[in-house]
């Protein structure tokens, strides 16, 4: 890349060889409680008097309650309350822009699974008992099931957020001059593509144990106290501030040990509002814990989209233009789907350079359960699109898929064309690093692509006449943590405090949430090689809202890049009080002191040390209780001055590609997923055990997503809820994964740290779609990739030489003129910009790099 | 009504007045106070709730403690015996094959089964072995890794438990 070595390459910090924990391979810090059955989840509390709860739910998609009667549960022996609709009247929504939710419905159900009515009992058998003498008296609406009856007909509104008809949002921008784009292109090509919805389908239910503790002396009355397996603390205890009408200082939320997230326990539930509703009324603990089918019913999975793109290009690949418009299928409620309609356009511009780029999105209001975010929110559907696109754009023009794609990579430190600022970007290392490791040439110099299946020649050497082998490429890149938070304003995202006493200890409080990915051992590491001690050493409060200084929640990939910053910089404040009485008593400046393996010492003078838990001692005689607190929120100047533009900016973007190699029959239509090569640019690992997890992690959710997941709807209502017939890959379909972790630290991650929690999943759709291609020689535009799609389109393409007919995704017919008003936006600088990183700048924003690091990023 | 049974769990007997129609998993969960043993679905799909029985890996879900009252019922509390952790358990510790931790007591178990009978177990068998459970985070690679792990250390250590 001659164009990038032009460029004057920031100096990039290669030092981790000296840290004592950062970068090594160790057991999670809750490692030995989870794999001895102690780790408590919020299912497993159990309190004294707790009784137990559920929710009532619609049976029908779309219809009017007329009235409800719950005389008979009441009379039920062991029922203790019954609430509806009106009991709770207050909206919420995790957006400030969609408060559209209510506890329980009041009006009308806008999905089959939409509570309407809570009971609280003595004991589970009771409970359902008591749900089948509710009488819900409803009048029938007619139900909306998909993006084009969405559009068809405004007539039957589902929403009242939807200013038009049922569409929820529309966004329209244009970035760079798009027509000016187009115009140079030598050619240009237009697609449609089809991303169906799935769930998330965490192995732990959604549950929660609420507590009211009455107190006839407080004018409140009492305080609340709420455990739930939630991935965003934070927000549900704003939400039910609000909705049980208290002040957030008497609320309590807590998020235990959550079995799972994946971005289904991100926003605050109905079942979470009647729990602590229900516990009020009657003063005693009530959980609630929601069955599988329920979880398919909160779902707030991946938005079905159907997309459009149109791509211009140079003959020899570069890019010149493009115009993307997705479709969203919302569901009934907002959820984060405003914010979803973004991300499909939002990231287009930060994989490869684009010129110019015309985005216009729009989410549908339907009769389904809400949609919001799945691990890569928003931008896995418009990834797929892209890179099965850019497949074919290469095809087309006889250019390898892997040349194409280096043709046209984002470089680092530079400006998207939308705006974003990008900083440390190894995405050509990472493709190098797939492409000589599936030994990409020789797979494809020996078998060349394509267009055999049909002729009956066979594809990559298999020993089954039906079977053709295949192998494509795809790359992504992820934001690591969103720039805004949900409620803008000026505070810190995430803060971290931590305590020493004089015995020796340290407590780590922060209100980061672990749901699996290891935040809390993040923690525990960074505060570890910060001070010099062993992470076992450190005890850690995480996740409460009382206890624990903020952060926003486990969305966005953020927690490791925020809260590790704030870790950094409350450990560092403790740091140099420690050092100054330490220089003291070693007699030595500060300077030259060190801190590792619990001692402070002299670098100079290796038997001057000072143990650590004496450090303390001597420390809070001078100071006082030694307490110490950091906070991190990402840099302003990272996005554009437009309206929309908060959406899609983060202090760092990580890059991933795959490789897949797979098998198809073409008698069956069968896809099997032979292996998967994952390469990730996640900055320098905190604990590379836990990256390469959440590579892997990400590699199998993308498979599921690729060739069987599928929320399907049947009347109404989901035909699927159960993980019987909701197909999840076992340890019989998961392909093997190979994981190349590229560690480059970042200039402003903790340490160099970015994200690898959403990223990796992203590359692993369009991989397997563009190896199904080379496969079999036919386009599967459709997401699954199920074995009826394989064979329709293998027929189709025998059968009929029109394109018309072969065409898999059926245009959505878009309001014309497009329902919003187009904001366009210049970049100050087509080529990108250069840019420098933001340094220290107050409590905030300490970067986590060392020191000499810092140094060093500043000499640009 | 309820009807007065013993089982005996992790060794240990146990006399405890169950409502007949209660999962097993319901009573060890919420009779017993053994909440090591998870629940995804409570419809036999999930794999969590796996215990072992006479030394089978069986979904507790699906089984009425009536039924079981002769046997030996071992959950993930049994697993470690006085504080002393079963070599699959260190090595899914070592080797990050626990991530949010829900699957991972039954996986545990089917675990335990499986090298018990095959203490070399190739990739295949472990696939076969584990395919009733679910895990949504790890992508079963690191599970498979701390499975040789084990094997590996149970064969230096003198064969399984």
């Amino acid at each position: 890349m001659s164009k990038r070595q032009s460029l004057s390459e920031p100096v990039v910090p290669v030092s981790h060889s000296a840290y004592k924990v950062v970068g090594t391979r160790r057991p999670k810090v809750d490692a030995y409680a989870k794999v001895t059955g102690r780790a408590i989840y919020a299912d497993d509390i159990m309190l004294p008097r707790m009784v137990y709860g559920r929710l009532l739910r619609s049976p029908h998609a779309h219809a009017r309650i007329l009235f409800i009667d719950a005389s008979r549960a009441l009379a039920l022996p062991g029922v203790m309350a019954v609430i509806t609709g009106v009991d709770l009247p207050r909206k919420y929504g995790i957006l400030p822009s969609s408060q559209d939710e209510y506890a329980l419905a009041i009006d009308k159900v806008r999905y089959a699974g939409d509570p309407v009515a809570a009971v609280a009992a003595l004991d589970p058998d009771i409970l359902e008992e008591a749900l089948k003498l509710i009488h819900v008296e409803y009048e029938i609406l007619p139900a909306v099931m998909s993006i084009d009856e969405a559009l068809a007909h405004p007539e039957n509104k589902i929403n009242d957020e939807a200013r038009i008809g049922n569409i929820h949002k529309a966004v329209s921008y244009e970035f760079g001059e798009v027509e000016a784009g187009f115009a140079a292109a030598d050619y240009v090509r237009e697609d449609w593509f089809y991303y169906e919805g799935n769930n998330h389908a965490p192995i732990e239910e959604h549950a929660c144990v609420a507590s009211w503790e009455p107190n006839p002396a407080d004018p409140v009355g009492g305080k609340l106290t709420l455990w739930s397996s939630t991935q965003t603390p934070h927000y549900v205890h704003r939400e039910v501030s609000k909705v049980l009408n208290l002040p957030p200082s008497h609320v309590r939320v807590i998020a235990p040990n959550v079995g799972g997230g994946f971005g289904g326990k991100s926003d605050p539930f109905s079942h979470e509002m009647c729990a602590c509703e229900l516990s009020r009324r009657i003063g005693r603990p009530v959980k609630i814990t929601c069955t599988r089918e329920e979880v398919f019913l909160n779902h707030r999975g991946r938005h079905p989209v159907k997309m459009w793109i149109k791509t211009g290009v140079k003959r020899d690949g570069t890019l010149t233009a493009m115009h993307f418009r997705s479709f969203l299928d919302g569901g009934a409620y907002g959820s984060y789907g405003i914010a979803s309609t973004y991300y499909t356009g939002a990231l287009q511009t930060v994989t490869y350079t684009l010129p110019a780029y015309k985005f216009e999105g729009m989410r549908l209001f339907t009769n389904k359960p809400p949609c919001g975010p799945k691990r890569g929110h928003g931008t896995t559907q418009p990834r797929f699109a892209v890179e099965a696109h850019l497949d074919k754009i290469s095809c087309d023009l006889g250019i390898d898929p892997v040349e194409l794609r280096r043709r046209n990579l984002i470089e680092p430190y530079t400006h998207a064309v939308n705006g974003l600022r990008i900083t440390s970007c190894a995405l050509s290392e990472c493709l190098d690093a797939v492409v000589e490791r599936s030994g990409w040439h020789e797979f494809h110099a020996a078998f060349p692509s394509g267009k055999s299946a049909l002729s009956g020649n066979v594809t990559g050497k298999t020993e089954d006449v039906a079977s053709r082998r295949g192998m494509g490429i795809a790359a992504s890149s992820y934001i690591c943590g969103a720039g805004k938070p949900i409620y803008w304003n000026d505070l810190p995202h995430s803060a971290v405090q931590i305590r020493l006493d004089r015995g020796g200890g340290v407590t780590v409080y922060c209100g980061a949430t672990d749901i699996g990915q290891g935040s809390t051992s993040v923690l525990a590491y960074i505060v570890a090689e910060e001070l010099g001690i062993q992470p076992e050493h450190i005890h850690l409060e995480t996740a409460d809202t009382t206890l624990t200084p903020v952060d926003l929640g486990s969305y966005s990939s953020r927690v490791t890049f925020m809260a590790g910053n704030a870790a950094i910089a409350a450990a560092r404040k403790l740091k140099e009080q420690l050092f100054e009485v330490a220089s003291e008593h070693l007699r030595a400046p500060v300077e030259q002191l060190q801190a590792a393996e619990g001692l402070i010492y002299n670098e100079n003078d290796p038997g001057g040390t000072l143990p650590f838990a004496q450090a303390i001692e001597l420390a809070e005689a001078r100071f006082g209780a030694l307490v110490s607190s950091g906070s991190y929120a990402p840099p302003e100047d990272i996005h554009g001055d437009y309206k929309g533009a908060g959406v899609g900016p983060s202090p760092a973007y990580s890059y991933s590609t795959c490789v897949a190699q797979v098998l198809v029959d073409i008698e069956t239509g069968e896809v099997v997923v032979e292996k998967l090569w994952m390469a990730h640019d996640g900055g320098q690992s905190i604990n590379p055990l836990l990256v390469a997890g959440q590579v892997e992690g990400g590699a199998y959710m993308g498979y599921g997503e690729a060739v069987m997941e599928q929320q399907v709807f049947r009347k109404g209502r989901h035909k699927i809820p159960s993980l019987l017939d909701y197909k999840l890959p076992t340890t019989l379909d998961t392909p093997e994964i190979e994981t190349i972790l590229i560690e480059i630290p970042d200039l402003e991650g903790p340490f160099g740290a970015k994200e690898a929690g959403q990223g990796p999943l992203n590359p692993v759709i369009p991989a397997i779609a563009n190896a199904v291609y080379d496969a079999i020689g036919v386009r599967i535009d459709e997401v699954p990739i199920t074995p009826d799609k394989i064979l329709k389109a293998l027929k189709a393409e025998a059968t009929t030489t029109r394109a018309s007919a072969r065409l898999q995704v059926l245009p959505v017919e878009a309001p014309s003129p497009w329902p919003t008003r187009l904001i366009k936006w210049q970049p100050a600088s087509m080529d990108g910009v250069r840019i420098a990183p933001i340094q220290g700048n107050g409590d905030g924003r300490i970067p986590g790099a060392p020191s000499s690091a810092i140094a060093k990023g500043e000499v640009r | 009504m309820r009807e007065l049974i013993t089982l005996r769990v992790n060794g240990e007997s146990r006399e405890i007045a169950v409502l007949p129609h209660h999962t097993l998993l319901e009573v060890l969960r919420e009779d017993l106070g053994l909440i090591g043993t998870k629940h995804g679905c409570e419809l036999g799909e999930c794999g969590a709730c796996t215990v072992l029985i006479n030394g089978l890996p069986v979904l507790s879900c699906l089984v009425l403690p009536v039924e079981v009252q002769e046997s030996e019922i071992t959950t993930i509390e049994g697993v470690e015996i006085n504080g002393k952790l079963h070599p699959l358990q260190e090595t899914f510790a070592e080797l990050g094959a626990a991530q949010c931790g829900y699957c991972t007591p039954g996986i545990l178990l089917s675990g335990v089964a499986l090298l018990r009978d095959h203490p070399q177990p190739t990739r295949a068998q472990m696939q076969e072995a584990l395919a009733g459970n679910l895990c949504r985070c790890t992508g079963y690679t690191k599970i498979y890794e701390a499975v040789e792990a084990a094997a590996q250390r149970m064969v230096q250590h003198g064969g399984a438990k």
